[in-house]
């Protein structure tokens, strides 16, 4: 592999171009005997022999220069400004299920803010026994709790209702992270400013807000608050990023992205929802009669083959290959994965990397033996409660055409004997 | 280990000494002020919950909008480029691509004034004043035909519009409509006669170009070099005082590498640069004019500019108050300045 296999190239033609060339090479590199000898075994390299960094060359390292084009990226046609837009997670290019911070998708409406420990002020208000105010070194005192979670943007596979769209992964499934929390149950938080006053808790709403300019602010009914909403501080062991609400933000698990308030202020229990513009105007699905539907919060269950897919094409000519994915259900665990070669003529069931876990992403695997035909592949995901994601025409017999939010069809990746990969629809 | 439990002991005694009457289980946090909640809690629900006294019509509205939003949102509402359209879309959510507005769609006005004043003036959240936002929602109203100009909106009078698409929303009902037919073992074998492809993403051709971090990093390196012999001439406090200024300036203008026109054009090397002269960006006329008549940004007339846009040229799409402070002024200045074409 040579070192220009390992950069990025600027243009698709060029990028598909390279992934041919490499394919034809390692195809090569298949036969049984090597013809000469490996001179990156036969003579001694300069890492084999000289010295490596010290350690403190850096202080919280980044991935390996090599690895540069493992980023999130945005599509710039889709907002007009990137202080509010969103943009994608490199799943094409991930493994396991854990999203590293640094490239987890973000999602911004009045940009990412610097807001200090020290400046952090969260209030409960509204119908409490007693409003209250905590400081983050508050926060950090009451009892805390661990869990990972998946936060999918109500938008995530959006622009492909109406069609395929994007050629990658990355668009049309990257709006979506999975981290481990730590955190303060809300539950603990309003049982500490006391909900008497709330009376029977039934039909009771919670209001939650941000501290940036949009102050983002989301009703959340009383049941779910009480139930497995997190007040986060932490994520994959370490202070949340800027860029994901730092220093607090809220997990609603199995939930749309956008309740996940960042850079929470302010929680305050209601007897009504704000019908907020996030909750009235966005995030609502309007259905082919014109009619919309509200308080669509459920992320149901989905999946994606993320590899091989178009941004990451088969590179190594036929025989083993192992095709890989992500599924989750904000409804409950993954049970099952099917994967299909022919477009969902006949389906083989995948291997799951560990049983599914609530409301976090699962990994398939299906190992196979590629013979370098053309491939239609998808992936069928199967949660708990028994519910089986749906194609895409059967998504389209009950909303039409007109939704943004909450697309969780199936996806095709048309695979070509060559090894590259396109987003298609099928029949 | 006895000396480990004693001092548990001691602090959890200590804890509860210092937990004030009012207290939870845990006795953290302190109670919120009246003046702090209601600096905070001012979100309005769909009943009216939470509406200031105040008021405001249209033509007050227009005002505002002009100088505050049209340049995102256009002088009708009618939506520059990708910014939200607020008018318009009557009848067409049963349409192909229907036009979500406020008019259109959004079921509650309150929604209206909560937003607005709430998030609004984008890159300015909150400065309006209750009867400013009146006024806007107003306007809007009136862009959408919803009201006649000369009605005043007011907490008193919030109710007497009608909202179109109130009754258009019906609670998530995926359990009855899509869960039980979509649940149960799935087909495995022959589940389909033939396969073909209908669509394919390459031949809409919208997918970005994954260009990328190799060359970044080469740009990077070069633009490190230039960066070494600027230093010594700009002063770099000032010009990190003046890249907290540019916030406001952030809605509508870019600057530096990769910069682009948005509302307003790119403005990488505009201090000393000629006036009305970043490529593909459509000036007003007075700006036109006076770029024929030969006019330079130099720092004196950035600042004039800067304090007075209106006052200072007529007619300029800028719609920016302006920038007080003499402070601020040189602030920017010095970080536009700090980007040199």
């Amino acid at each position: 592999m040579s070192d220009k296999d390992n950069n990025i190239v600027s243009s698709r033609r060029a990028f598909l171009g390279g992934a041919v060339a490499a394919g034809a090479g390692a195809l090569t590199a298949n036969a049984a005997n090597a013809q000469t000898p490996d001179p990156l075994i036969t003579e001694i390299q300069p890492w084999a022999q000289e010295f490596g960094d010290g350690v403190d060359a850096v202080r919280y390292g980044l991935p390996i220069e090599h690895e540069g084009d493992v980023i999130r990226r945005n599509v710039e046609w889709l907002t007009a400004d990137t202080v509010s837009s969103i943009n994608f997670t490199p799943i094409h290019a991930l493994d396991g299920t854990i999203t590293p911070q640094g490239c987890a998708f973000e999602r911004h409406h009045s940009g990412a803010i610097d807001l200090k420990k020290e400046d952090y002020r969260l209030m409960i208000n509204g119908l409490v026994d007693t409003p209250l105010v905590f400081s983050y070194a508050d926060l950090e005192r009451f009892p805390r709790e661990n869990h990972v979670y998946f936060c999918e943007c109500a938008a995530n596979t959006g622009m492909e209702w109406a069609g395929a769209q994007l050629n990658g992964a990355q668009f049309t499934h990257g709006m979506i992270h999975n981290m481990e929390y730590t955190g303060v149950p809300l539950r603990t938080l309003l049982e500490e400013a006391g909900l008497d006053t709330a009376g029977d808790l039934a039909g009771k709403w919670v209001f939650v807000e941000g501290a940036d300019a949009s102050s983002n602010g989301r009703s959340i009914p009383m049941e779910k608050a009480l139930d497995d909403v997190l007040v986060a501080f932490k994520a994959n062991g370490e202070a949340l990023r800027k860029e994901h609400g730092y220093p607090v933000r809220l997990v609603v698990p199995g939930w749309e992205g956008n309740m996940w308030v960042k850079w929470i202020r302010r929680i305050e229990v209601m007897d009504a929802p704000v019908e907020s513009r996030e909750e009235t105007s966005k995030y609502t699905d309007t259905l082919e009669d014109g009619t919309s539907r509200k308080w669509t919060w459920a992320m149901d269950a989905k999946s994606v083959v993320t590899s091989p897919s178009p941004q990451a094409p088969i590179k190594h000519g036929t025989g083993p290959l192992v095709i890989t994915g992500l599924a989750w259900s904000g409804r409950g665990a993954i049970t099952r994965v099917d994967v299909s070669k022919d477009g969902g003529k006949n389906w083989e069931t995948a291997r799951l990397a560990k049983p599914g876990e609530k409301m976090a992403l699962t990994r398939f695997y299906l190992d196979t033996d590629w013979d370098g035909s053309e491939m239609m592949l998808q992936s069928r995901a199967m949660d708990d409660t028994g519910y089986v994601q749906p194609t895409k025409t059967q998504l389209r017999e009950v909303r039409g055409l007109n939704s943004i939010y909450h697309n969780n069809c199936i996806q095709t990746w048309l695979v070509r004997s060559n090894g590259e990969a396109e987003n298609v629809e099928v029949s | 280990m006895s000396k480990f439990l004693k001092s548990t002991a001691l602090a959890v005694a200590v804890s509860l000494i210092a937990a004030p009457a009012f207290a939870g289980k845990f006795g953290l946090g302190r109670p919120a002020l009246p003046e702090e909640i209601s600096a905070w809690d001012g979100d309005i629900t769909p009943d009216g919950t939470g509406l200031p006294v105040g008021s405001g019509d249209a033509l007050d509205g227009e005002e505002i909008f002009a100088e505050k939003c049209a340049s995102c949102h256009g002088d009708f509402a009618e939506g520059l480029g990708n910014w939200p359209k607020l008018a318009g879309g009557a009848d067409t959510l049963n349409h192909e691509d229907p036009l979500k507005t406020v008019g259109s769609y959004w079921p509650y006005l309150t929604t209206t004034f909560d937003y607005i004043k709430r998030s609004m003036p984008y890159g300015d959240a909150g400065s309006l004043t209750d009867d400013e936002v009146y006024a806007m929602v107003a306007y809007i109203l009136y862009s959408n035909d919803l009201i006649e100009d000369d009605f005043v909106l007011s907490n008193e009078t919030f109710f007497d519009v009608e909202m179109p698409n109130a009754n258009g929303f019906i609670v998530d009902n995926r359990a009855e409509t899509e869960y039980a037919q979509w649940t149960g073992e799935p087909c495995m074998q022959d589940c389909k006669d033939v396969v073909e492809v209908t669509m394919r993403a390459l031949v809409l051709d919208v997918t970005p170009d994954q260009g990328g971090a190799a060359e970044d990093a080469v740009a990077e390196t070069a633009e490190d070099e230039v960066v070494e012999v600027a230093v010594d001439v700009i002063d770099a406090e000032l010009a990190a005082a003046g890249a907290k200024v540019f916030k406001k300036c952030k809605a509508c203008h870019q600057i530096g590498e990769g910069a682009k026109n948005k509302s307003g054009p790119l403005l990488t090397g505009i201090v000393n640069g000629e006036a009305g002269a970043v490529e593909g960006f459509k000036y007003s006329k007075p700006m036109k004019k006076a770029a024929e008549g030969g006019l330079v940004w130099t720092e004196a007339e950035l600042a004039a500019f800067l304090a007075k846009p209106r006052a200072y040229l007529k007619g300029t799409k800028m719609s920016f108050a302006g920038l007080k402070k003499e402070a601020d002024q040189k602030a920017l200045i010095e970080y536009l300045r700090s980007f040199e074409n």
